[in-house]
């Protein structure tokens, strides 16, 4: 056998056999719950055996005789002639293990490793041994019935059934088959390294595209156009589908938590149900990588912090088993994972009084805090509660790793917490990294890129406005923003790029309205070119150290323009002064607010309704003129960004088709709402502006589509319910837009 | 009997230098340049090559050298390094010329200054001196250098 075949023969054990390792946990645990139902069993005895029968092949005397010494046990599980105990499956789990950890020896060193299994091994042959349980060699869960019905049927029979309908799987002859034959048909393994090649092209060929549409829309040239236009939209489709191959269902990091927290409950004595929602979630690789950690340490502190000990519990007038729920899913372009456990919540005064042992903050800093800064003070470098270290947590890689590494890939963590009741831990996560919205701003005659999740809105102040709107303290420009202080940052100035300022022609200023950790501020610009899809591009390591800069992109002409990264700019800008500190206090006021406040988007569906919606349900507002609409079917749609979209005009909801007509204007308002990649545009008559206030709703007298009303700016306003009017405009959206 | 490699050459002033072709990527003309706000001097700006984002330096300023005349465009010399492609501002490039090891000589000790820590040492040709620039210590610069405090002066 050549060596490279050789080698070929033990990448692929190594994938299959680790694959399979972690089925055959998730089959083991299955089997401890009596969840599992007559394949369970077959399914767990085939892994073992399929890596007993390939090590065996190639060679892999120890891993073949590691592997022989559980199938030994599980055969006489499978038969029935022995009865899974809590023990049995810890010596199988520690098999798994054992198992897994020769494998990686394999990988990284090429042999079995040094690493000594015999009290393992004696440990399973052992309890082959044991004393079969009372209750017979019963076999799989299925079959007890007949057993029962037919007392005088020899116990045998049934197992003997059994073990001749079972190995037929198996199929002794091609071991490894059996265990490839669900997913092979359908699926295929592809390199990593290949698919982010595969993203790269297309990244190159989005670039491409762009710059042939900025071409030939100058030129009179029909053929061309056409041409152009589909290369237009197989590259859209394209890029989605690309995408696509890269997303992966959350659940693939999360198989590993129900045995963890199994692991965790044994060892602590806790008894812990875990619960998991949402599964199927899609979100791109790199984005996998990132929060696979940080979630393992969430799930990990809960077991151990969160949760009490059975007693306690019980104490409590709680149910002994504490519940950990786990659930993801997707909305409004981004994905929600949250981690609701039913435990002992956050102890207010004792991570203040933590915080103060710390020096974290001052005693007369943590009695002013309210309960909701208290339970931000947990994401604080070197906050820990815990008195003593475990082996679980509390060796001081804290939340604060946690909410950074979020953070780093433009995700949010938030936490609630009642004492008694439990804990939520709520973070929101970006679909993809490497292609994202940005709004691209001219200033010092370079453009820049404004990642659109950090934008809130654009405000401009014509020239005679400018002077009067602006006001200094101290040298350091503020605007009123509906009321609030709104601090003023100039980009070109903060970036150096004075002397290349070109003055803007009408003497307007353009503010851009970002916020980074918890912050708003205004960034002053020179122009506001447009709203773009942009492939983000990393810096080479001698720029990496200018926090400013996020990375870089090619704009349509060719030409390098530079990501801003907005919590770099205000820490140099000095709008965020001492990072943490300030931020968490900042923080904490926002969300505080964020209880009963909202941002709202009023608008008139007809002249004189004033409806709302939440702004964080808007993906844009546009103009099209009213010639740009267009039918499919009794739909009307616009073109729009590569896609047809559908319109829906929402004085049809409101009163009728006549006054729709009559109330709209030329262009049409349009507030466009996107959902897993699909747009809808709600046709209003008028934007009229957006209001961050407290809402009371009221329940009104049920009307279609419109959830309650509410007093804003001391006028009644209806509030929209969104979904409700597209599901009744187009009852497929959102069926469609999941998949 | 040492073995020969093969250097690409090109020239800063009256100096030439020379990287082992292994090392280069490709050579191309002066390219449009994004400028990056707030870097060292020494990094000249950003050029898009074939969708790949590379940084270019100025060899000149990396070297303590006065800069290019005006109105003279410099030459990028693309190198391969662990942090991938890095572009090198140079005046102008010379022949790709295959040299005998035995006529290598580590840098004299009067050499001072940043050239020091960079030229590997000197192939001595028929006519003149060729200098062996280390490119992973040239393109290894750490960041804070002088500019961004300077503009942080300014927005104060």
């Amino acid at each position: 056998m050549t060596d490279e075949l050789q080698q070929q023969l033990i990448n692929d054990l190594l994938i299959e056999s680790l694959e399979g390792l972690d089925r055959f946990d998730k089959e083991l645990l299955a089997l401890e719950n009596h969840a599992g139902g007559a394949e369970t069993m077959n399914n767990i005895f085939r892994v073992i055996h399929t890596i007993k029968g390939t090590a065996g092949c190639i060679g892999l005397c120890k891993i073949e005789s590691t592997a022989h010494v559980g199938e030994n046990l599980l055969s006489l599980l499978r038969d029935g002639k022995l009865q899974s105990s809590s023990e049995m499956i810890s010596a199988l789990l520690a098999l798994s293990d054992a198992l897994r950890g020769m494998l990686r020896d394999l990988e990284a060193s090429g042999t079995e490793g040094q690493r000594d299994h015999s009290a393992l091994l004696q440990r399973l042959r052992d309890l082959q041994t044991a004393t079969p349980s009372p209750a017979a060699p019963s076999p799989a869960p299925n079959a007890p019935a007949a057993f029962g019905l037919f007392a005088d049927t020899p116990a045998d029979a049934t197992a003997e059934i059994q073990l001749r309908s079972a190995p037929e799987k198996p199929a002794a002859s091609e071991p490894a088959q059996a265990a490839r034959a669900s997913i092979a048909d359908s699926a295929i393994r592809v390199d990593v390294v290949q698919l982010d090649k595969l993203m790269n092209l297309v990244g190159e060929l989005v670039l491409a595209r762009n710059q042939i549409m900025q071409n030939t829309t100058q030129l009179d040239a029909a053929a061309l156009l056409i041409a152009s236009q589909r290369l237009n939209l197989i590259t859209t489709e394209l890029q989605g589908s690309v995408m696509k191959t890269r997303m992966q269902p959350i659940g693939n990091i999360w198989t590993k938590f129900p045995r963890v927290v199994r692991d965790l409950s044994q060892e602590l004595g806790k008894k812990i149900n875990l619960v998991m929602e949402g599964q199927d979630t899609e979100l791109d690789r790199t984005i996998i990588e990132a929060i696979k950690d940080p979630l393992m340490h969430i799930v990990r502190n809960a077991a151990d912090h969160g949760l009490e000990l059975p007693a306690v519990r019980a104490a409590a007038g709680k149910p002994e088993e504490g519940r950990l729920t786990l659930r993801a899913f997707h909305e409004g372009g981004q994905v929600n994972i949250e981690f609701i456990d039913d435990g002992q919540g956050i102890n207010a005064a004792r991570v203040k009084a933590k915080a103060v042992e710390r020096g974290l903050v001052t005693a007369d800093q943590a009695s002013r805090l309210s309960e909701r800064e208290t339970h931000n003070l947990i994401f604080l470098p070197g906050f820990s509660t815990v008195d003593k270290v475990t082996t679980i947590s509390g060796r001081g890689v804290g939340m604060d790793v946690v909410k950074t590494n979020i953070e780093k890939i433009g995700g949010s963590v938030d936490v609630q917490s009642s004492a008694g009741q439990g804990t939520t831990i709520k973070i929101r996560i970006p679909l993809t990294l490497a292609i994202i919205p940005a709004l691209i701003v001219t200033s010092g005659g370079e453009r820049f890129a404004i990642p659109q999740v950090s934008l809130l809105e654009l405000v401009r102040l014509e020239s005679e406005d400018a002077h009067k709107k602006i006001e200094s303290i101290y040298n350091a420009p503020v605007y009123r923003l509906r009321g609030q202080l709104l601090p003023l940052v100039d980009l070109s100035r903060d970036l150096g790029l004075d002397g290349r300022k070109s003055a803007s022609a009408d003497g307007a200023v353009n503010i851009v309205v970002v916020q980074a950790d918890g912050r708003q501020f205004g960034l002053i610009v020179d122009a506001i070119n447009d709203t773009e899809e942009i492939v983000v591009k990393p810096l080479g390591k001698q720029l990496k150290s200018i926090t400013c800069f996020a990375g870089a992109t090619i704009m349509g002409d060719g030409r390098v323009a530079l990501i801003l990264d907005v919590l770099g700019v205000a820490q140099h800008a000095g709008v965020i002064s001492e990072v943490r500190d300030h931020g968490i206090a900042g923080d904490g006021k926002a969300a505080e607010k964020a209880d009963n406040r909202q941002t709202l988007l009023l608008f008139e569906a007809t002249l004189d309704s004033r409806m709302a919606i939440p702004l964080s349900m808007v993906a844009r507002l546009e103009e099209f003129p009213r010639s740009s609409v267009e039918r499919a079917g009794s739909q009307e749609v616009v073109q729009y960004r590569g896609q047809i979209m559908p319109l829906i005009r929402i004085a049809n909801f409101v009163s009728g088709a006549e006054a729709a007509d009559s109330a709209e204007k030329d262009p049409l308002q349009v507030v466009v709402y996107s959902e897993g990649g699909r747009s809808v545009g709600l046709v209003v008559a008028k934007i009229s502006d957006i209001v961050y206030e407290a809402l009371t709703v009221q329940r009104s007298a049920a009307r279609d589509g419109i959830l309650g009303s509410a007093v804003i700016q001391e006028r009644v306003t209806d509030l929209l319910d969104v979904p409700s009017i597209i599901r009744s405009a187009d009852p497929t959206f959102y069926k469609a837009g999941v998949n | 009997m040492s073995e020969t490699k093969q250097f690409c050459t090109f020239f800063l002033g009256d100096l030439i230098f020379g990287i082992e072709v292994l090392e280069i990527q490709e050579v191309i003309r002066y390219q449009e340049m994004t400028a990056v706000p707030l870097a060292p001097k020494m990094v000249h700006g950003l050029i898009n090559l074939r969708g790949q984002i590379v940084t270019a330096i100025d060899l000149r300023s990396r070297l303590e050298m006065p800069p290019l005349a005006e109105g003279q465009l410099p030459m990028n010399v693309v190198v391969r390094t662990e942090d991938g492609a890095v572009s090198l501002l140079v005046d102008e490039i010379g022949d790709v010329i295959e040299i005998d090891g035995d006529n290598f000589e580590p840098p004299p000790e009067t050499l001072h200054g940043v050239a020091r820590d960079l030229v590997d040492g000197v192939y001595k040709l028929k006519e003149r001196l060729l200098l062996l620039l280390n490119t992973p210590k040239t393109v290894n610069f750490s960041t804070h250098p002088g500019s961004d405090t300077g503009s942080r002066r300014q927005a104060a």
